[in-house]
């Protein structure tokens, strides 16, 4: 079965005809064409699918496209400005923060979570907030020090 | 795309038509959907349709009363975290959703899905390939449980975190059917079989706990022993309710997860009232631990691993609880 469903995406309205059996996930990627949000493992081990729904982090490959009904969607494509990266990205850049770089947007998009309702965390809280995220080049010290850059807490 | 197994997803408004829809053998229920729509992904199920319980009005509540709060069943595992109150008045059942899964699920997962989480069991969840190549297992599709091949029944390991907590502090689950509803101790909604582990009758589902304010002077804990500290089910996990005076206890509950089929309040801890926090309670309480649990080999870890980290957890809990060192 399939139904219209109006949602906004990274601050656009969209209207799509969505299957019932639709994952988040593959509505972002091959509906809306946003291939920034990845698909990591067989559902929910990984993280790299994280998304902001309604400003919390959540996973894109546990969500049914069609109970998005009015809800907001960030993805990682939202948070660049006029071609300027937002402080994540910039700060993963600086501080090698990204190395295959397939976790990052999971990364990125959870730590922007975290920010946004904290927007100077501690070590243990970006730990936990990141917890849900696997990086398999195991670049983790990295990861964390990029989001106390980010947060202008770097030592 | 097609990842999923084509179900039509129902949203009903009422409690009423949700027990009408759930009534049908071929639906389930559906609430966060973290636990479900992973399983359904392996193809552990195929419901024609889910029906989901997250717009139902009411459920999404935590009613306090001096005599204790009602937890709605679609309330989030991430809001019973942060929650200040639970925090405060319940800080185990906050340390139990805090070390549920990740951050992401947790914005998702509900109460009524965390205590009616499918068990567990490194047989079952599995790609389609993986089982079938193994010949499926009793929980699911074939006829061997391949942790005990002898036995007939499925030891598949029930692996929620917020049901030891309620069984430690008595709660009960409210429950609803298409006759109406009931409400009965949170134990009765399981049953000693990792296949069919529920009580739950066709067209049921749990809409509230209703957890009784601790008596004064309780102090609690929750803790799990897990692979790594993120994302990972209990291999043991272990809710304390103590009350205790002058190095002696007042009365002392404790349940447990991962280790069995269904979650498992300790039985024979009221013997140890009136007993000296000494070692030679923490030896008792660590024997009655290792004989009442039952860890089968349904993770990567070895049985007998789970026995003791079980029994260590609770004497752990106890001993920090009551202030020993």
């Amino acid at each position: 079965m399939k139904r219209i469903v109006s949602l906004t995406v990274n601050g656009r309205r969209r209207e799509d005809a969505v299957a019932d059996d639709l994952l988040l996930i593959d509505y972002l990627r091959e509906l809306a064409g946003l291939t920034g949000t990845k698909r990591g493992c067989d559902g929910g081990e990984c993280g790299a699918c994280t998304m902001l729904l309604d400003g919390e982090p959540a996973l894109a490959c546990l969500t049914l496209a069609a109970r998005c009904e009015g809800r907001q969607i960030e993805t990682i494509e939202s948070l660049a400005a006029n071609g300027r990266l937002n402080r994540l990205q910039q700060a993963f850049h600086e501080k090698l923060g990204t190395q295959c770089g397939y976790c990052t947007p999971g990364m990125i998009m959870a730590a922007e979570g975290l920010l946004r309702r904290e927007p100077h965390p501690s070590e243990a809280e970006i730990r936990e907030a990141l917890s849900g995220n696997l990086c398999r080049c195991t670049g983790y010290v990295k990861i964390i020090e990029s989001v106390q850059a980010a947060s202008g807490d770097a030592s | 795309m097609q990842v999923l197994n084509g179900f039509v997803l129902r949203r009903p408004a009422s409690i009423a038509e949700a027990a009408a829809l759930l009534a049908d053998p071929g639906a389930r229920a559906l609430a966060g959907g973290t636990d479900l729509l992973a399983n359904l992904r392996h193809g552990l199920d195929r419901p024609a349709t889910l029906v989901d319980l997250t717009g139902l009005a009411g459920l999404d509540k935590l009613d306090w009363a001096d005599t204790g709060v009602a937890i709605g069943a679609i309330v989030t595992v991430a809001r019973l975290a942060r929650d200040p109150r639970v925090i405060a008045e319940l800080p185990a059942l906050a340390q139990a959703a805090r070390s549920i899964a990740g951050p992401g699920h947790r914005s998702a997962a509900t109460v009524g899905g965390n205590l009616c989480l499918d068990t567990r069991c490194v047989y079952y969840n599995q790609s389609e390939a993986w089982r079938r190549s193994n010949g499926y297992c009793l929980k699911r599709e074939g006829d061997v449980c391949h942790v005990a091949p002898q036995g007939t029944r499925c030891h598949a390991a029930y692996s929620g975190d917020l049901a030891p907590v309620l069984l430690a502090l008595d709660a009960q689950a409210e429950i609803a059917s298409p006759a109406g509803g009931r409400r009965s101790p949170l134990g009765e909604l399981y049953r000693d079989d990792g296949a069919q582990h529920l009580t739950l009758g066709r067209g049921e589902f749990v809409i509230a706990v209703h957890v009784p304010a601790p008596a004064p002077g309780v102090r609690m804990a929750y803790r799990k022993s897990r692979p790594r500290g993120a994302i990972d089910f209990p291999l043991a996990g272990v809710a304390v309710a103590l009350a205790a005076s002058d190095g002696r206890i007042e009365s002392l509950r404790v349940a447990l997860s991962g280790t069995n089929t269904h979650p498992r309040l300790l039985e024979g801890t009221g013997e140890l009232a009136g007993q000296a926090i000494d070692n030679a309670l923490f030896a008792r309480l660590g024997k009655l631990v290792q004989k009442q649990v039952s860890p089968m080999r349904t993770t990567v870890t070895p049985a007998n691993y789970r026995r003791q980290v079980a029994s260590a957890l609770a004497q752990r809990l106890v001993k920090e609880l009551a202030g020993v060192s």
